[in-house]
């Protein structure tokens, strides 16, 4: 995982289910790049081209609610959203997050002082985040977790798993 | 310390005495069960390089969100499955004929009292109403499951839901779970493990559970189990011949909240357009028109649910503005319905009857219009949900939705119940 980061922010509001992020009738894929195409898509038609033109996306409480769709976190990765900070968010998005190699932070007090097209940092060996109006604390990730993020997602972390096993046979 | 049933299930299956709340484990589940996204799942597996299973008999397959196939793609990745459950030797495959997975687990005995129990799908919070930690993951954790037989879990806190009182003639336990979702939010439970407890719920009926534990994922909760008692051993006679651990939470155990509701006074509750915490009471709502019904759903089409349904429904016809849709959950529930004379009756009023599985819930048939209306026994009314981003969906129980497909429009179930 990058230990820092840094880009342009969109903003959500509360409550945004997997529904919205992206709609039942395209979870046919997996492709990271195919479902970006349709990522937001319940929001507005110019939302999958809007969400390309930033790097980390921001919401308020309870970020992808709703169901256990992995794609709604690939969609985001296909859109080249780098990390996501929310003030909060359901279990099963922050899990999927993390397996799909992408950098999820809880910080509400981040989130309230954050407007759309803000310049975001994530330093994640320092545990900060900076906003144009200042600095907050973030609590370092467990470290089953950022092993995870670092090779990118629990697929390469898989491979890596087993390839070494099988090496070390 | 004492624990809290979640804490005791995550202290066994991660081989240790004691486990706190925020405490990362790496829990060895007893069942993962993956739906129709099991495709998915095969195609990290094949990505991941590794050729066998770890222990194929945990594994649960059961094909219900499109089902039977609709496009080439669908067929396609029917056909991976099967494949795929024949050469790694899962004998737990349920095929498109069987119903919506999580009710099948619980029907055909792959759900016990104190297991842990992952599941493609964010409502496998259902099992608990057997006392088991059920929760929802991705598929790729289903592949990493599958490959090293474990999970890191984080222990969730708990919360006490104490259900009291009596429900009235026309309310039921989804109208409990909607006040309660409105009165906590969508967020209310957020990485909580959930137990129900207190009189009403000793009182309820393990499919009226199944209710209770479903709907609990629409308050963000990572489980939400009852602990078992009679009706837990009733409803498992027959379906298990292993030993059932009767798992009670410790006297001393810990919760981060207690809520308390009281039936006695409870009214039919609707959930309204576009978030599941939108609720408000029969009574307000009265005159909304609808031009669907839809009976179905891991949430209300048990047979219980049907029976309801039908008792109001005899005798009086389906408003001409309104198409029921009925898809009973499972393929038992399905027969036994039949059997019942539940099916003839639910036909003779107009409804039109599909095949076990998650059908409208999962966008499979049952689209709506622009700007029409769809009231629905299920779980979950956000935006498009039924395929169409100008249309409204709201969530009642069997009991409200019979009673408004009879009038056109949202109706208060106990003017029909004697
Ligand atoms: S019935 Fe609906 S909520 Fe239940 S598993 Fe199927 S799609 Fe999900």
């Amino acid at each position: 995982m990058i230990s820092t980061l840094s880009g342009k922010v969109i903003k959500f509001g509360d409550n945004i289910n997997t529904d919205l992020i992206i709609q039942g009738k395209y979870l046919r894929s997996i492709d990271p790049a195919e479902l970006a195409q349709h990522a937001f898509e319940m929001m507005g038609k110019e939302y999958p081209q809007k969400l390309k033109q930033f790097d980390i996306l921001v919401a308020g409480e309870n970020f992808g609610c709703g169901s256990a769709r992995e794609q709604a976190a690939t969609c985001l990765v296909g859109a080249g959203i780098k990390a996501v900070v929310a003030a909060s968010f359901a279990r099963v998005f922050f899990r999927n997050a993390i397996n799909s190699g992408l950098p999820i932070v809880e910080c509400p007090a981040a989130v309230a002082e954050l407007e759309e097209g803000d310049v975001l940092t994530l330093d994640f060996d320092q545990g900060r985040v900076v906003t144009p109006k200042g600095g907050h604390r973030i609590p370092p990730l467990p470290p089953s977790v950022r092993e995870i993020l670092e090779v990118g997602g629990l697929v390469p972390y898989l491979r890596r798993q087993f390839h070494s096993q099988t090496s070390k046979q | 310390m004492g624990l809290t049933l979640a804490e005791k299930v995550l202290a066994r299956t991660s081989g240790r005495a004691q486990v706190t709340p925020g405490e990362i484990v790496d829990a060895f589940p007893d069942v993962v069960m993956s739906n129709t996204a099991t495709w998915r799942s095969i195609k990290q597996f094949h990505s991941v390089g590794v050729n066998e299973l770890r222990d194929p008999d945990r594994i649960v397959v059961v094909l219900d969100h499109i089902s039977p196939a609709k496009s080439e793609v669908d067929a396609n990745n029917h056909a991976t499955i099967r494949e795929f459950v024949k050469r790694h030797g899962i004998k737990n495959f349920y095929d498109v004929n069987a119903g919506i997975a999580h009710v099948v687990m619980m029907e055909k005995g792959h759900v016990l009292p104190g297991q842990l129990i992952l599941g493609t799908d964010s409502h496998s919070t259902i099992y608990g109403a057997l006392g088991a930690f059920g929760t929802g993951v991705g598929f790729t954790e289903v592949t990493s499951v599958w490959l090293t037989g474990k999970l890191w879990m984080k222990v969730p806190e708990s919360i006490k839901i104490v259900l009291k009182g009596r429900l009235s003639a026309g309310v039921f336990s989804k109208d409990l779970m909607l006040k309660l979702i409105g009165d906590l939010t969508a967020n209310g439970c957020t990485y909580k493990s959930v137990e129900f407890c207190g009189d009403l719920t000793s009182r309820l009926s393990v499919s009226e559970r199944m209710t209770l534990s479903n709907l609990a994922m629409e308050l963000g909760a990572k489980c939400a189990m009852v602990a078992p008692d009679e009706a837990t051993m009733k409803f498992l006679q027959g379906r298990t011949s292993k030993p059932v651990e009767m798992i009670r939470p410790d006297p001393d155990a810990r919760y981060a909240k207690e809520v308390t509701i009281d039936a006695d006074t409870l009214e039919p509750m609707v959930s309204c357009p576009h978030q599941v915490d939108n609720v408000k009471s029969v009574s307000e709502l009265k005159g909304v028109k609808i031009h669907q019904a839809f009976l179905g759903s891991c949430a209300n089409a048990k047979l219980d649910d049907l029976a309801i349904a039908a008792g109001i429904l005899k005798g009086h016809s389906i408003h001409p503005n309104v198409r029921m849709i009925v898809t009973p959950a499972s393929r038992d529930i399905y027969v036994q319905a039949a059997k019942e004379g539940i099916v003839a009756t639910l036909v003779e009023s107009g409804a039109m009857i599909t095949n076990p599985g998650c059908g409208t819930c999962a966008e499979d048939g049952g689209t709506l219009g622009d700007g029409e209306v769809c009231l629905s026994t299920g779980n979950r009314n956000f935006l498009g949900r039924m395929g169409n981003r100008n249309s409204f969906i709201y969530l009642s129980s069997p009991a409200t939705l019979a009673a408004s497909a009879i009038r056109g429009e949202i109706a208060d179930p106990r003017e029909f119940v004697k």
